[in-house]
């Protein structure tokens, strides 16, 4: 559905007499197959809005090629423009309009007839469940259901792929679980999704498969289990006294059954380890033995912030 | 056909925008009227007039320039908000012509200034002005040419900018001058030389003396075809320099 080669953008800024060029994105491959709901996650400034308008034709990329839907981004944008649907971050509604007047705007916008655009007004409006406030003014909505009439203008032309610019930032949990729902029912109804996201529990829940993007790379690509499982076995926490994590560190460090460890800054270590189940009783008898005395030990499942952590050495969280 | 039908498009909706808030159109028109009350009468005296209606003659039309100057080059900042909502983003990735969402845009701006066009026009009536129709309709073509260009040019500024911050001042700049050269409120016969040279480069000034002939019955008057030919081609300019900021912008 989606295929990129190379896809480069940057950005000249200016702070004070010196203009410097930032690389906002460096060289971007992707594919998407039909029918997914590809998540693109990273830390805001990674590049991900930048790599989303060039596919959605907002902005000419400096290089690197595309194939939209079976359209050629580079040649002919406005095919391209045909066959997505977009729905920017910010909001693309005006205050002073009605739902279904901006539904019937934007479906003739796309060439399609007065009569033909206010039936799909109409099932639109009943499938986001709007109906009720069709007629009331924009700016009278809340944060969710504007969320919802912008989504419904993304897709009015019924597109085969849509690009979804962090569809839930800002909506509070139950609106965005209700949007985690809309979103798959896009796909039950065969379109192709593109979400950008910085949460990574929605790119875990909501996506088939997930692109990592820092610095204007993707630094990993796959469904969210193949990743974790790139992150071989389970994570150990143990909780320790920051006087005792480097002796902690020393004792384990070369433990036949730990794949990697690290120092947390406020004490603790992490474990990576095959197995949990097996490696807490030996890490716990090697801590006895050290004369050690530990706080807590956890068992948890690699997270995708580990995937992130040991890409970029960054968690998402801090950054 | 597509261009025609998706200018028609965006013009209806933003007429229909208009319509729900007609009180702007108002507001534009209430400084104009506040001259043509308060600033009017001075002018038969001052202006050595014979009659009331002589004075209005000259006054009326400088007025009426005024007004599409002015309210065209603050029809940016509606854009502003436009593109703020992220309307303007929402209307760019659909195939709609470029053009037309300039120029559904320019159309009501020029609708909306022959309405207020026509007030002023009635309340002179009033005070004993007297146009030949024919003039008056010459006259208004003049006006929308004008204010095509302006809101055409408003809006491409408008995108440049991207903030009222900067689009404030930046058209009072350019504004200001321009009003005061070309004759509006007072006209440039009484000027010095040198003020009559710097002016004669002011195409607005070509515009306020055609459509002063206009006014004046003079229908031949070469002023009258000069000034149409030059706000005619300004216009044109004003929509096509627009159209290429409106295809090319990135938000």
């Amino acid at each position: 559905m989606i295929e990129t080669r190379g896809l480069r953008k940057s950005f000249r800024s200016r702070a004070g007499r010196e203009t410097k060029t930032v690389d906002a994105v460096r060289g971007v491959n992707l594919q998407v197959a039909e029918g997914e709901i590809f998540g693109f996650l990273g830390p805001n400034g990674a590049g991900k809005t930048t790599t989303l308008r060039m596919l959605a034709t907002l902005i000419e990329p400096d290089g690197g090629e595309a194939t939209i839907a079976g359209a050629d981004l580079r040649k002919d944008p406005a095919e391209v423009r045909r066959r997505i649907g977009y729905v920017p971050q910010g909001g693309s509604t005006w205050d002073e309009s009605t739902a279904r007047e901006e539904l019937v705007l934007h479906a003739r916008m796309y060439g399609i007839g007065k009569a033909d655009a206010q039936q799909r007004a109409v099932r639109a409006l009943e499938a986001f469940q709007l109906t009720e406030y069709a007629d009331r003014k924009c700016k009278t909505y809340s944060g969710g259901q504007r969320r919802r009439v912008e989504i419904a203008l993304g897709i009015i032309h019924e597109p085969k792929i849509v690009f979804l610019d962090e569809p839930t930032t800002g909506l509070d949990p139950q609106s965005r679980a209700h949007m985690w729902d809309e979103i798959r029912r896009l796909r039950s109804d065969g379109m192709t999704v593109f979400i950008t996201t910085h949460y990574l529990d929605e790119a875990d829940a909501l996506c088939d498969r997930i692109a990592i993007m820092d610095n204007g790379e993707v630094v990993a690509e796959g469904t969210p289990a193949e990743l974790k499982r790139e992150i071989s076995g389970d994570v150990v926490l143990v909780g320790l006294d920051l006087a005792a994590t480097p002796q902690a560190a020393q004792a384990l460090d070369g433990e036949s059954y730990v794949n990697k460890l690290e120092t947390a800054d406020e004490g603790g270590l992490r474990l990576y380890v095959d197995e949990g189940a097996t490696a807490i009783p030996q890490v716990l008898r090697r801590l006895d033995h050290a004369g050690l005395e530990l706080r807590s030990i956890e068992l948890h499942r690699p997270s995708l912030d580990d995937v992130f952590l040991t890409k970029t050495g960054r968690s998402l969280r801090e950054s | 056909m597509k261009f025609a039908r998706d200018t028609w498009l965006i013009f209806q909706r933003q007429i229909q925008l208009l319509l729900r808030n007609p009180v702007w159109v108002f507001v534009g028109v209430f400084q104009p009227v506040m001259y043509l009350l308060l600033f009017a009468p001075l002018l038969k005296p001052a202006l050595n007039a014979p009659t009331q209606a002589a004075a209005y003659k000259i006054f009326v039309p400088g007025l009426l320039v005024l007004l599409a100057i002015f309210g065209g080059l603050f029809q940016g900042f509606g854009l502003i908000a436009e593109l703020r909502a992220g309307v303007i983003e929402r209307s760019r990735v659909t195939p709609i012509s470029r053009l037309a969402l300039l120029l559904g845009r320019s159309l009501r701006d020029v609708v909306s200034l022959i309405v207020q066009a026509v007030i002023i026009t009635l309340l002179a009536l009033l005070f004993d002005l007297r146009v030949f129709i024919g003039d008056l309709l010459l006259a208004y073509l003049m006006l929308a040419l004008i204010a095509l260009m302006t809101s055409a040019v408003s809006y491409g500024v408008a995108l440049k900018v991207k903030s009222e911050d900067a689009l404030a001042p930046l058209m009072n700049t350019v504004a200001q001058p321009v009003l005061l050269l070309s004759g509006i409120l007072l006209p440039l016969t009484f000027a010095p030389g040198w003020l009559q040279g710097i002016a004669d480069w002011n195409p607005f000034s070509w515009a306020v003396d055609g459509t002063r002939a206009l006014f004046a019955g003079d229908l031949g008057s070469d002023k009258v075809w000069q000034g149409l030919t030059i706000t005619a081609v300004l216009a044109a300019l004003g929509v096509f320099w627009a159209a290429r900021q409106f295809a090319r912008s990135v938000r």
